[in-house]
């Protein structure tokens, strides 16, 4: 298959000649279509830079990025709209104006000086409102609409550029957690089904290694990981890149852990709906599982309640946090 | 729409109808449509002094309010306009200098005494004093994001520009001090036949280009990087829009002075009254809403005949800073119409 996106020896960055900020370099990047492609990394390591680079809003300070074979930089401005659209963080505001006439800006690179759309555009437009689930807001105003609705239209209208490369800036920072997990699937199914290839800037860690096909993952000194997902986990990048003073990055949850002052090991047997349940509650007090009852801290869950034994005290409850105030206390104890 | 074109006509009528002497309707009407029956005196009157005025008042308020809305648009800012921009006082730094290297008094081309060549030569030193203080300030505008800092930038490089005038000037004799000091205020009436026959061309080759550029100033709404990511060469747009409003503003400064608060007000009025900010119907409904204000401000300031006329920047202000208020009100309220 051949490549969709190509970007060779690119060095991204700002300025020109004499105040140049190089911000990372030496990028070989190669997108194919229908691919999904996150892009990972703490803030201020150069995603915005890199994002913008690729949609060409940046010149690239060396090297060069191909949408199907050919130059971004020799494009003119309306070819490289038909092969890219793009969505940023910002909200946007424009006033008064229903939803289906924002898609309706998205076929300027397509329309003539008048901005007169024909049959065959609305029907894009319509299409490209359906594909984001928004069909029955088509009408309502702009500003009515929440930000998660804005931000489908914001990508309805992308798509009614016809690109073949999404690139997408951050798209879900302002959007509540339903928001972004419905906006990521909505993505990938855009990827599959209509062969785009999309290339998102994520904040968002599990998601991102849940839906993506590919990682691009920026560490704190400006180096670039490449792998699927699960490459990039079992070769620990991850948690090296992800791993800090306060939380470690466990590979198997996918996810961060707070790092805490160890107090001891704790054993928990029982009901097996809430055990783990009952062990995330210790390690989150600094009692590592332990796999023998020659623990700290001896803890049997049951269905509705826990008793546990510690330090030579032993106590019983029902909920977890009474739980963890004894844990606590206990924890004190042994220092 | 239609209301609006209704409401104009009956402006324009009435601007002819109204002045120091009242003509009666059917006069206004039969000389007007090329009839000869009416009196020789109102003929005149129409003729030499009403219809140019009225003529000159409807370019000016669609000049006026389109370059506000090109502004608006192109600076994301709701309180853009030429004035603010300080487009007008570069203008008056342009007429300033032309009439003192001419060196002609400043009185002779003040009250018409011009051809046509230094009519143009006038509109062109205007534009390019637009020009040249609207590209610092949109230099600023790209490299601060803060809309109201480059609204300060823009408004004191406006005042130092119309301060440096004022020097210029301050060395001209009384009578021709007084004279600068009444264009200052804005009028609609020292226009001629003569001097229409450059600001009406000036004005619609504007009007046109704006017209001609509503799909660019459409996608301009979403902002410059989504503009450009559609297709648009924001450069070149720049380049056209800040041309286009120096054009618009520095012609109609030229001939009628320094006009504020119709370029910021109209575009508002238009987007409320319409609920749009589609500007394939807002640069229309400005053209016919600034034209109309202008006429009616024109109108008002003939209001306390016994005492002269008012000036103009005073009607004009009077309509427009309750919009400038509303605007930065609603804009608090998290509903800034853009």
């Amino acid at each position: 298959m051949t490549a969709l996106l190509e970007a060779r020896d690119l060095a991204v960055g700002y300025g020109r000649r004499r105040d140049k900020r190089t911000v990372l370099t030496g990028l070989n990047l190669t997108v194919q279509p229908s691919e999904m492609v996150c892009l990972l990394g703490p803030n201020g390591v150069g995603k915005s830079t890199l994002m913008r680079t690729l949609a060409r809003a940046l010149r690239p300070l060396s090297g060069t990025v191909a949408i199907a074979g050919s130059d971004t930089a020799r494009m003119s401005p309306a070819e490289l709209a038909r092969h890219v659209g793009v969505v940023l963080t910002e909200r946007i505001n424009i006033g008064a104006m229903p939803a289906f006439r924002l898609v309706e800006l998205g076929r300027y690179p397509h329309v003539n000086w008048a901005g007169q759309l024909g049959e065959a555009d609305r029907e894009i437009v319509r299409e490209a409102i359906v594909s984001v689930g928004a069909a029955h807001l088509a009408h309502r105003d702009i500003s009515e609409l929440s930000d998660g609705e804005r931000q489908r239209f914001m990508i309805a209208r992308a798509l009614a550029q016809k690109p073949s490369v999404l690139l997408l800036d951050e798209p879900s920072a302002f959007l509540d957690v339903s928001g972004r997990v419905e906006m990521v699937a909505m993505l990938r199914h855009l990827a599959r089904d209509q062969n785009i290839a999309v290339i998102l800037s994520s904040h968002d860690l599990d998601l991102s290694l849940r839906t993506a096909d590919t990682i691009w993952l920026i560490d704190g000194k400006r180096h670039l990981h490449i792998g699927a997902p699960e490459d990039l986990l079992a070769d620990d990048t991850f948690a090296a890149v992800f791993s800090g003073p306060n939380v470690t990055f466990s590979v198997t949850d996918r996810s961060f852990r707070i790092r805490t002052h160890p107090r001891g090991r704790a054993f928990v047997s029982g009901f097996a709906g809430r055990v783990d349940f009952a062990r995330s509650v210790l390690e989150r007090e600094g009692f590592a599982p332990s796999d023998s009852p020659m623990a700290e801290l001896l803890v049997t869950v049951g269905e509705h309640g826990w008793t546990a034994n510690g330090n030579g005290t032993q106590a019983e409850g029902q909920s977890f946090a009474d739980l963890a105030r004894f844990a606590r206390r206990t924890g004190e104890g042994v220092q | 729409m239609a209301v609006i074109s209704v409401l104009l006509l009956i402006a324009f009528i009435l601007a002819i109808c109204l002045g120091s002497t009242s003509i009666p309707l059917q006069s206004v009407v039969s000389v007007l449509t090329g009839q000869t029956s009416t009196a020789a005196g109102d003929a005149d009157i129409i003729l030499s002094i009403r219809l140019p005025r009225a003529l000159t008042a409807g370019l000016a308020g669609a000049a006026l309010s389109v370059a506000g809305l090109q502004m608006q648009t192109m600076m994301r800012n709701p309180l853009a306009d030429p004035f603010v921009l300080g487009i007008t006082s570069g203008a008056s730094l342009g007429v300033a200098l032309v009439v003192l290297a001419s060196g002609s008094a400043i009185g002779v081309f003040l009250t018409g005494g011009l051809g046509i060549g230094s009519g143009f030569a006038l509109v062109i030193a205007a534009t390019l004093g637009g020009l040249l203080v609207l590209l610092p300030t949109l230099a600023v505008a790209s490299r601060l994001q803060n809309p109201t800092t480059v609204l300060v930038f823009g408004l004191m490089t406006g005042y130092a520009v119309s301060a440096f005038v004022t020097l210029l000037v301050a060395g001209a004799a009384p009578d021709q001090l007084a004279r600068w000091v009444a264009w200052g205020f804005g009028s609609f009436s020292a226009v001629t036949w003569t001097q229409l026959q450059v600001l009406a061309p000036v004005v619609i080759i504007g009007l046109l280009i704006a017209c001609l550029s509503i799909k660019q100033l459409n996608a301009l709404l979403l902002g410059e990087t989504y503009a450009q990511s559609m297709g648009l060469n924001t450069k070149a747009m720049h380049l056209v829009t800040m041309g286009t409003a120096s054009m618009l503003a520095g012609a109609v400064t030229a001939f009628c002075g320094p006009i504020g608060f119709l370029g910021v007000a109209v575009p508002h009025i238009a987007r409320s009254l319409l609920k749009s900010s589609d500007h394939r119907v807002l640069v229309p409904a400005s053209i016919m809403l600034g034209a109309l204000l202008a006429l009616l401000a024109q109108l008002i300031s003939l209001l306390p005949s016994q005492f002269g006329v008012l000036p103009l920047n005073a009607v004009t202000a009077l309509i427009g800073a309750p919009v400038v208020v509303l605007v930065i009100l609603r804009a608090r309220n998290g509903g800034f119409v853009g």
